[in-house]
């Protein structure tokens, strides 16, 4: 009996505990109401505008056909592959550069770590024009870097160092930096030194420690650095278009050229679907890489 | 009648441009409501301005509101958007032909627009001619000399051949406007039989495949004039196809360019009206005013370009010399071969995916 009693006050409490909750959630339901609405007015809308333009055939009615092109021309599946190489490779520059220089912050006295955070964050907040057309004045054959390198010496006839593939992964990786440095940096803050030092104790060589502890514990920093830098490196326009020279095409920029010269909004949607569905899974894939690596290294 | 039928135009017109431009509520309370008027950047806009734009609305009285980065797909995209802000839209002729297909212009009133005067053809049903131009080769006067002098290139053969002009080449970029044409003339095409081979498929693709041979050695596509400018004055490539203009304009401030109108192509721009411009009758009328001649007149002193209104070469007061680096001289045009609209009208869109595939290889 006693034990039913027992229920029943729980059950009271419960009643009210719901009522409170349910109302919580209403309250915090309204307080998001703008941003919902502000989602669906910038995001929702305009996307399946998007899909629907992509349908939508030269004749105005449903239709396939701007996909179909995307078959018949070669030149749409070598833009996707020119974009995911670039992508690749700017975003391994930036694991090359940005591992290293995250690892170098991240061992500096805090104070010492925030002057130099400020050299990786100023150009970071620089027009991103701008930065992209000095680095076309100091890459260009007669910019800057090739009349220094030719009158100490180091060549003869300017280096062909921009209006290629060359400059634009300088200029992306240049741009990108602060996206994989940051997060990395602050994996890498949270690292407890001690860890190591714990290594050493047992016997471990700093190689050993680093690779065996420290990588492993910086690794969720640096796939989420990797993956922002990636997947904003797939929709880049301005970079590899001032320094591509016209001769890197990516998604971007066909899509440019399409709306510009032949007015086709529908395979220039088409292109923008193809796109955000790759962008997407390739998102999703790395979410459950990422459980994965949590599942692999964040057992200690 | 009129002043009695005017307030009521104007009335109806208030409703109009109220019902029509949600954005733009304010302009039909105007009297004169400034008409907005779209050009391009860099040299080519600045002129326009200087001769043009600026004169013209202090004459007439009618407001204007300059805009940059004219485009005719931007203005298509106002058009099926039905939020059509410009007024007045600088375009290419084969851009406008292009547009005017997919229904975005408005006719031109040539009630008002008055063309009796004007070089025949420079003006269609849906543009107005502003300036006639010619798409030229250009090059580093440092390292091929100056035009005319002995050695210094004089065809596309020339534009093409990389063992007698060693060095890099520009060329335009994801567009086929004044691109394929070179390309027929340096493999050995007659400048007359240009249009008539470009209109098969086999013909492009011979145009293209000429391009794609020289594709090692250009090193920048470009995408404007301004562009073409900046190569030229960085000596970033040896030689350049595009507008004179362009090259004169980056002579005066130094930079070591020349070019020839020999197997240039000649082409004009003008201005188009997206249709349901808001202030479509205002817009036609400073329509009518920049394209008489005594405006014309200044424009090349500002941009070597030629006026459209032939009255305007009597009225200049430009050199002789001036006149004749124009490319609408009669000295000139023979060299020239005219862009054919019809042509454009026609196989744009065939040539422009062709152009495309090659562009991402």
């Amino acid at each position: 009996m006693s034990a039913s009693t027992a229920s029943k006050t729980e059950g009271i409490n419960e009643k009210l505990l719901r009522i409170q909750g349910i109302r919580e959630q209403r309250l915090l339901l309204s307080l998001a109401t703008p941003a919902v609405l502000a989602i669906v007015a910038i995001i929702v809308i305009p996307v399946g505008w998007l899909f629907y333009l992509s349908f939508t055939g030269s004749n105005g009615h449903l239709s396939l056909e701007n996909y179909q092109r995307m078959i018949e021309y070669k030149s749409y599946a070598r833009v996707f592959v020119t974009t995911f190489q670039v992508s690749i490779l700017t975003t391994l520059i930036c694991i090359l550069i940005g591992y290293p220089l995250a690892y170098f912050l991240a061992m500096l006295p805090q104070r010492l770590a925030g002057f130099f955070m400020l050299a990786v964050l100023l150009p970071f907040w620089t027009s991103l024009l701008v930065r992209t057309y000095a680095w076309l004045v100091l890459l260009q054959k007669n910019g800057i870097l090739n009349d220094f390198a030719m009158s100490v010496g180091l060549w003869d006839t300017p280096v062909k160092l921009v209006h290629n593939l060359t400059g634009t992964l300088i200029g992306m990786a240049h741009i990108m930096l602060p996206f994989l440095v940051l997060p990395l940096y602050g994996s890498m803050r949270k690292i407890q030194r001690d860890l190591m030092h714990a290594a050493a104790n047992l016997g471990a060589s700093p190689v050993q420690s680093f690779w065996k502890i420290y990588f492993p514990l910086s690794m969720s920093g640096m796939v989420a650095g990797s993956l922002i830098v990636f997947v904003l490196c797939l929709g880049f326009y301005v970079t590899p278009a001032v320094l591509g020279g016209g001769r890197v095409v990516m998604v971007a920029t066909q899509i440019t050229a399409i709306l510009e010269n032949q007015y086709n909004w529908g395979a220039a949607s088409a292109l923008g679907v193809v796109l955000l569905i790759a962008t997407l899974v390739i998102l999703y894939a790395a979410t459950k890489l990422m459980k994965l690596d949590a599942a692999l290294f964040g057992k200690h | 009648m009129s002043h009695i039928s005017k307030p009521a135009h104007r009335v109806r017109s208030i409703i109009l441009a109220t019902g029509l431009a949600s954005a733009t509520f304010a302009t039909g309370i105007a009297s004169a409501e400034p008409v907005t008027v779209v050009s391009w950047g860099g040299s080519y806009g600045a002129a326009q301005d200087a001769a043009l734009f600026n004169d013209a609305s202090k004459n007439s009285g009618i407001d204007i509101i300059r805009e940059s980065g004219a485009s005719m797909s931007k203005t298509c995209l106002q058009v099926e958007s039905g939020s059509v802000t410009w007024d007045l839209v600088v375009t290419g002729s084969g851009g406008s032909a292009s547009a005017a297909e997919k229904g975005c212009l408005e006719k031109i009133d040539y009630s008002v627009v008055d063309v009796s005067d004007f070089i025949p053809g420079m003006y269609t049903d849906y543009c107005v001619g502003t300036d006639v131009f010619a798409t030229v080769m250009a090059w580093n006067t440092d390292k091929y000399g100056q035009p005319g002098s002995a050695g210094a290139p004089k065809t596309w053969a020339d534009f093409w051949d990389v063992k007698k002009f060693p060095g890099t080449r520009a060329y335009r970029a994801n567009n086929v406007d004044g691109a394929l044409e070179p390309a027929l003339m340096a493999d050995g095409v007659p400048p007359e039989k240009v249009y008539e081979v470009l209109s098969t498929k086999e013909g492009k693709m011979r145009a293209i495949n000429k391009i794609r041979e020289l594709k090692p050695h250009i090193a920048v596509f470009w995408g404007s004039g301004a562009q073409q400018a900046q190569l030229m004055k960085d000596a970033e490539v040896d030689m350049i196809t595009g507008w004179n203009g362009r090259f004169d304009n980056a002579k005066k401030d130094g930079a070591k360019v020349g070019y020839t109108f020999n197997q240039a192509m000649y082409d004009f721009d003008c201005m188009a009206m997206p249709k349901g411009a808001p202030n479509k009758a205002t817009a036609m009328k400073f329509l009518a005013e920049i394209s008489k001649p005594e405006y014309q007149a200044n424009l090349p002193f500002h941009i070597t370009y030629g006026p459209t209104n032939k009255k305007a070469y009597e009225m200049t007061t430009a050199s002789k010399e001036l006149i004749e680096s124009l490319p609408s001289h009669p000295n000139n045009v023979p060299m020239m071969l005219p862009i054919d609209l019809a042509w454009y009208a026609k196989h744009r869109t065939e040539a422009l995916e062709m152009y495309m595939e090659l562009m991402s290889e």
